[in-house]
C-alpha cells in the first residue's frame, strides 16, 4: 500500500444519512494519486451516493473527505466551482442539455473556466474525435443514441483535463460494442495520469479490467 | 468572455421571444406614462417661471399720503431685500393709463367727477427674489408700512396654479412609483420564468464547474438589454406623441404664449438609463432567490 501523503481521496468515517436510512455507513478509503478505482456492488449498495458526495452534490452526515488535502466540509459555495473542476463527472443519466449541441455542451465546460473561442475549437473538435462524435457535434442530444449520450457525456467530462474522473454507471446503458469503447477512452484517460473512479456493477467490466476493486454492500464497505 | 456573454443573453432573449417582448411593451409603456408626467412637469414649471420672472407687485397708497409720505415710502420699499426697483404711478397716470388700455370704450370714463384710482408704486424684484415665498415676504413687509392701503401681485392664481401642478406633481410621482414596482415585478418575473424553464441546465452548468457570475451574467446583460431598448422605445414614443400634439398646439395658440420644449438630452438619458437600472434590479431580485435555493 502507498503511504497515505499519496492519497488524492481520502474518506474518514464518512456516513450519509436520509432520515433513519444509512446510505452509507461508516466508509473510510484511501483513492490514490493516478490510481483506476472500482466502486463495485448492487443497485442501491450506496455507489452513487458516494460519488455525490465527492463531487458535492449531496452534504455527508458524518465524517470527513479530503479532495487533495481539501476538506469538502470547509469548501463554501463560492468555492463549489473550483473543486469541480478538478472533476470530470459522467453521470449515470448522462446529464447533457438537450437545449444545446453536442460541440456546445462539451464546450459549455471551457467556456464556464473562460478560455478563448480559439482554444475551445480546437479542443473540442480533438476530443470529440477520440470519442468518435466529430460528425455529430451539430447534434442536439435528444437525437443522439444512448451510447452517443454517454461518448458526449465522456467528452465532457475529459475535455478540462481533470485530475480525477467520476464516472457512475458509464456503461450502464449501452450494448458491449459501445461499453467497450467507453470502457477504453476511460483506460486512456487514466494513461494520460487521471484519476478514475468507476462505479458499476458489471462483473464483467471488472474482471477484464486492471484496477482496484472496493466492494459496497447496503452502504457499507465489505471489501 | 465578454462577447460570450453577449452573446448567450441574445440567445435567451431569442429563446424567449413572446415573454421578452410582452415584458419591453411594459417596460416601454411604463416610461412613456412616466416620462410624459416628466414631459409636463418640464413645461409647466417653465410656463411658471417665465410668468414669476415677469411678476411685480403694485402698492396702493391710501390717499391721505403727500409728497412727502411718497418720497418715504419709495425710499423705505427700495431698500428693502430683493427689491431692484419701485417705480411711482400717480393716480393720473394711472387713469391715463386705463384709458389706452380701454381703446374706443374710454368714453365711459369722460363721466367720472374724480378720478378714483390711487396713488400706487409698481414694484420689480431682483431675478433672486422671484419667487412666491419671497414676494409673498416682501408684500407683508410693505403692508407694515405707513399710509399703504393694499399689495397686488397676482397671488391668487399664482396660488392656484401652483396648487394644481403640486397635485400633479403628486399624482405624477405616485403614478411613476406604481409604474416602476409594476415593471420591476414584470422583469423580475419574466427572468424567473426563464430561470424555471432552464432549471435543469443551470443545475448541469454548476456541476460541471460554473461559477454563480457565469450563470448570472447573461440574465443581467438581457435585463439591462430590455431595460434599455424598453427606455428607447418610450422615450420614441414619446417624442412621436410630442411632436404630433406640440404641431396641434402651435396652430391653435400663440407660440409665444405657450412654447413648449421636449425633454433635455440629459433627461432622456436618465429615463433610459433609468430603465436599465429597472432591468437590472428585475434580474438581481430573481437571481437572488433562485440561486440560493
Amino acid at each position: 500500500m502507498k503511504p497515505h501523503e499519496d492519497a488524492l481521496i481520502r474518506l474518514f468515517h464518512v456516513y450519509k444519512r436520509y432520515g433513519a436510512y444509512n446510505a452509507l455507513f461508516d466508509i473510510s478509503l484511501d483513492i490514490f494519486r493516478n490510481e483506476f478505482l472500482f466502486l463495485a456492488g448492487p443497485s442501491g449498495a450506496g455507489k452513487s451516493t458516494l460519488l455525490k458526495l465527492l463531487y458535492l452534490g449531496e452534504a455527508l452526515s458524518e465524517g470527513q473527505i479530503l479532495i487533495d488535502r481539501v476538506n469538502l466540509a470547509r469548501v463554501s459555495r463560492r468555492r463549489t466551482p473550483e473543486l469541480r473542476r478538478k472533476l470530470g463527472i459522467i453521470f449515470q443519466d448522462f446529464k447533457l442539455i438537450p437545449t444545446k449541441t453536442v460541440y456546445e455542451n462539451v464546450a459549455l465546460v471551457l467556456e464556464t473556466r473562460g478560455m478563448s473561442r480559439k482554444f475551445i475549437q480546437k479542443k473540442v473538435n480533438s476530443v470529440l474525435r477520440t470519442v468518435g462524435m466529430e460528425d455529430r457535434q451539430k447534434s442536439f442530444p435528444p437525437g443522439l443514441s444512448g451510447g452517443e449520450q454517454q461518448k458526449v457525456a465522456v467528452a465532457r467530462a475529459v475535455v478540462g483535463e481533470p485530475k480525477i474522473i467520476l464516472a457512475d454507471e458509464p456503461t450502464g446503458s449501452l450494448d458491449a460494442d459501445s461499453a467497450e469503447a467507453i470502457f477504453n477512452l476511460l483506460i486512456n484517460i487514466h494513461a494520460r495520469g487521471a484519476t478514475v473512479l468507476v462505479a458499476t456493477h458489471a462483473k464483467e467490466l471488472i474482471s477484464n479490467a486492471k484496477g482496484r476493486v472496493i466492494q459496497l454492500k447496503e452502504g457499507k464497505l465489505i471489501a | 468572455m465578454k462577447l460570450f456573454f453577449f452573446k448567450r443573453a441574445i440567445q435567451d432573449i431569442l429563446n424567449n421571444r413572446f415573454l421578452n417582448t410582452v415584458t419591453l411593451i411594459t417596460i416601454s409603456l411604463s416610461v412613456l406614462i412616466v416620462s410624459s408626467f416628466a414631459l409636463f412637469f418640464n413645461n409647466t414649471n417653465e410656463l411658471l417661471d417665465t410668468w414669476k420672472k415677469g411678476i411685480r407687485a403694485l402698492v396702493y397708497l391710501n390717499p391721505d399720503a403727500d409728497d412727502a409720505n411718497r418720497l418715504d415710502l419709495k425710499y423705505n420699499i427700495q431698500n428693502l431685500e430683493g427689491v431692484s426697483e419701485a417705480r411711482f404711478i400717480s393716480r393720473k397716470e394711472a387713469l391715463a393709463q386705463m384709458k389706452v388700455q380701454m381703446g374706443r370704450q374710454a368714453s365711459l370714463l369722460e363721466g367720472l367727477e374724480s378720478n378714483p384710482l390711487p396713488d400706487a408704486f409698481e414694484v420689480r424684484l431682483k431675478p433672486e427674489s422671484q419667487t412666491i415665498a419671497e414676494i409673498e415676504r416682501l408684500s407683508k413687509a410693505i403692508e407694515a408700512l405707513p399710509h399703504i392701503d393694499k399689495v397686488e401681485y397676482g397671488q391668487q392664481w399664482i396660488g392656484k396654479f401652483t396648487s394644481i401642478i403640486n397635485v400633479f406633481k403628486f399624482v405624477g410621482s405616485a403614478m411613476g412609483g406604481l409604474f416602476l414596482v409594476a415593471t420591476l415585478f414584470i422583469v423580475a418575473n419574466t427572468v424567473r420564468l426563464v430561470l424555471y424553464s432552464r432549471q435543469e441546465e443551470i443545475a448541469i452548468m454548476r456541476l460541471v464547474g460554473a461559477t454563480d457570475r457565469f450563470i448570472k451574467t447573461p440574465f443581467y446583460i438581457q435585463g439591462m438589454a430590455l431595460g434599455g431598448l424598453g427606455g428607447i422605445i418610450g422615450m420614441a414614443g414619446l417624442y412621436i406623441a410630442f411632436h404630433f400634439i406640440s404641431e396641434k398646439f402651435h396652430n391653435s395658440l400663440s407660440a409665444e404664449l405657450l412654447d413648449i420644449h421636449f425633454l433635455s438630452l440629459e433627461m432622456i438619458a436618465g429615463f433610459v438609463a433609468g430603465s436599465m437600472l429597472i432591468g437590472w434590479i428585475g434580474c438581481y431580485v430573481s437571481l437572488k432567490q433562485f440561486l440560493k435555493a
